[in-house]
């Protein structure tokens, strides 16, 4: 299978690839690991005249934790710099789990977190721990101008993201997470590498100090054709404790809101299964941490009234 | 349109005229001539096509040749020193760890990948470095195995075997 031919583009920086794509709109893809690209053009699925290579360009392959933003991925940050990243493992567990469930260790070492986002495949496994973690996406125009959006709204459709023409995801930012927090990730593949999601679950809570469940969130993966919150059995979450019937009505309330494609009876039973599994393993995590709730919440009072 | 690309493999270097949609993969075969790199599926998800990139494993058939420039290329023909083999292959030849040996390029450079990094990995810690290589033959375990002998061999002193599936 040979590529189809195409002509290649170096831009030295992001603003010059965001050029790059308009001048060329409809004719041109912006590559960087090209471990989705690559076999779409070799499927003739795609056939870009013109590749816009964004490897070489300086300044945005990094993984940086703020103390005000929080953690900062560059768009040229590859899966295996970002799972690997101490600041991810100590403070962003959730993405490291996601990332390492993932495709291979050949395809992680050149596959970049935010082109899993632009893929924007259903089953994209970074997107339910993202979106559960409550990141924020930057985007650069090709006029030039920067804006901010939720994962959350950054998929339309399968394959589709909100990107203009022209436009490309330059930073993910992922805000600290609270004390006494946990999260899970769990998937569904034939393969236990490489292979898509049949079903991905992703979920983070957040205790408070006697153990009641503040805040939930539940990203489902590959079971709609977006990353869906499943904010149901989100809310039956809230104000509860860890107990078994608990569990059972949000692993139904997410079930019933997943809307599977194929082998949609098995694949919606799955996602209850996963569901209570990632529940159960989220809070277990979060009750194991020790963490001072009162002066985290502090100090977010402060920040804001700043 | 042809370009003239420099490419670094093996410890040494290789002038070859190719164009912007040659991989890696066939440019390794067809120019430079060193066929141990193997075509399987050709879209990333048998890792036959695995070489070293600045000691990292990546699938060569999804990576531009034009890319792989300024890169340190290691491919398994680079491993062996004259007709010494490397200990990884050393300890596949006498645990049996190949039959048909096609994934076996693959494998081993994984393996040395994975070996680098963690010298005296568990069994499971095995199973996921070569997640992303597939082999029709073995079943597996005579690969694992014979990657768990390279491993003593290569750091006989690291400590006891760690188990931890």
């Amino acid at each position: 299978m040979t590529l189809p031919r195409f002509e290649y583009l170096a831009p030295e920086t992001l603003q010059e690839a965001c050029a790059l794509l308009m001048q060329h709109r409809g004719r041109a893809q912006a590559m960087n690991g090209g471990t989705d690209l690559l076999p779409k053009m070799k499927d003739r699925e795609v056939t870009p005249e013109y590749i816009v290579g964004l490897k070489a360009i300086p300044g945005l392959n990094y993984v940086k934790h703020d103390k005000k933003v929080g953690l900062r991925i560059g768009g040229l940050a590859t899966l295996k710099g970002v799972a690997e990243n101490p600041a991810v493992k100590k403070g962003f567990p959730l993405l490291r789990e996601a990332i390492l469930q993932m495709a291979s260790p050949q395809i992680r070492n050149i596959g970049t977190v935010a082109g899993n986002l632009c893929n924007a495949a259903p089953s994209a496994d970074t997107a339910p721990a993202l979106i559960a973690l409550g990141a924020m996406v930057k985007l650069l125009g090709a006029d030039g101008q920067e804006r901010t959006i939720p994962l959350e709204d950054f998929f339309v459709g399968p394959a589709q993201a909100v990107l203009k023409e022209g436009e490309l995801l330059e930073e993910i930012k992922v805000p600290d997470t609270p004390p006494l927090s946990g999260g899970a990730y769990l998937r569904l593949s034939l393969r236990r590498a490489v292979d898509l999601a049949t079903v991905g679950v992703a979920c983070f809570l957040t205790l408070d100090g006697k153990k009641v469940c503040r805040e939930a969130r539940i990203v489902l993966g590959a079971v709609a054709p977006t990353p869906l919150r499943a904010k149901e059995a989100e809310s039956l979450l809230k104000g509860a404790r860890l107990k078994e019937d608990i569990l059972d009505k949000a692993a139904t309330a997410a079930m019933r809101v997943s809307k599977p494609r194929s082998f949609a009876e098995y694949r919606q039973q799955m996602v209850g299964v996963l569901t209570k599994r990632a529940i159960r393993q989220a809070w277990e995590k979060a009750a194991a941490v020790k963490g001072d709730v009162k002066s985290f919440m502090k100090k977010q009072g402060r920040r804001q009234e700043k | 349109m042809k370009r003239i690309i420099k490419l670094q493999v093996n410890g040494d270097i290789y002038e070859v005229a190719a164009e912007p949609w040659r991989t890696l993969l066939e440019v390794l075969r067809d120019e430079v001539g060193l066929t141990g790199t193997k075509k399987g599926c050709d879209e990333g998800d048998c890792g036959a096509c695995t070489v070293l990139m600045d000691g990292e494993s990546v699938p060569s058939c999804l990576t531009l040749a034009i890319e792989a420039q300024g890169k340190e290329i290691t491919t398994i023909e680079g491993l062996a020193e004259g007709e010494k083999l490397h200990p990884i292959q050393e300890a596949f030849v006498e645990q049996g760890g190949l039959q048909c040996g096609f994934c076996t390029p693959g494998m081993v450079l994984s393996a040395k990948a994975l070996l680098d990094k963690n010298p005296r990995p568990t069994e499971d810690e095995i199973r996921l470095g070569i997640a992303g290589n597939l082999c029709r033959c073995t079943g597996y375990i005579k690969i694992i195995e014979s990657i768990a002998a390279a491993s003593r061999k290569m750091a006989p002193h690291r400590g006891a075997i760690r188990t931890g599936r």
